[in-house]
């Protein structure tokens, strides 16, 4: 498994999607920044409420519990107890999927 | 967690369960903006996520502050195997999207200790 990013191409922010679609539906600039934060504000506070959240066709974002277990401090090799913490984890749906492997096959 | 089962649950993105839908979600980004047509904030949610997917679609980075970022990971071609009758498989390389929590979000997340609704 290796990270693969077009380095050629910018990253896509919070800014830029709102942008595209401001061009898109033709809202304001304005309320289209305040509708994406808003977005993004409300998946964070429904994670944190416990909900794990399934978009159908985009993925979903689940919550695992994950018990105690010793850990190591890779610089100093020293034990440290890693707590007991709650994690999310986001499996992209099939649509989402197909449409990555689309790129896939475009670069073969 | 193994892998294995994550490529089965998410085939059922449709099943009935306490998580939140794409419906529950855009209704909750409708909530927050009384002052805006309720359709245009669920169209605007909609396009969000169409963008995200074309910008994973060119291995494009998404990077959404205090929320986290999206990715492609590539896995090599593995010669694989079918575990009903063992004959070997060849499954090609393969870009999977991947998210990584942003530090906020996992620091919001860590320690929350209400029950899960999945």
């Amino acid at each position: 498994m290796a990270k693969y990013v077009d380095k050629e191409l910018p990253s896509l922010t919070k800014a830029q999607i709102a942008e595209e679609i401001h061009q898109r539906i033709g809202l304001s600039k304005k309320e289209c920044l305040e509708i994406v934060q808003g977005f993004f504000t409300a998946l964070a506070d429904s994670l944190e409420e416990g909900y794990a959240i399934r978009i159908s066709g985009f993925g979903n974002f689940t919550l695992h519990d994950k018990g105690p277990r010793p850990g190591r401090n890779p610089r100093t090799l020293e034990e440290v107890p890693i707590e007991a913490r709650r994690v999310v984890v986001f499996h992209a749906g099939q649509k989402l999927r197909k449409r990555v492997d689309g790129y896939a096959a475009k670069r073969k | 967690m193994t892998a294995g089962k994550a490529a089965d649950t998410e085939d059922i993105e449709e099943a009935p369960s306490g998580g939140l839908t794409r419906n529950d979600v855009i209704a909750r980004v409708v909530g927050r903006f009384p002052h805006t047509p309720p359709e245009d904030v669920a169209d605007a949610v909609r396009v969000v996520l169409e963008i995200m997917t074309e910008a994973l679609a060119e291995a494009r980075v998404i990077e959404i502050r205090g929320f986290g970022s999206f990715c492609l990971h590539y896995y090599r071609p593995i010669l694989g195997r079918n575990p009903r009758n063992g004959e070997p498989v060849a499954l090609g390389g393969r870009y999977v999207p991947h998210f990584r929590p942003g530090r906020l979000l996992r620091r919001r997340i860590e320690k929350s200790r209400v029950p899960i609704k999945d």
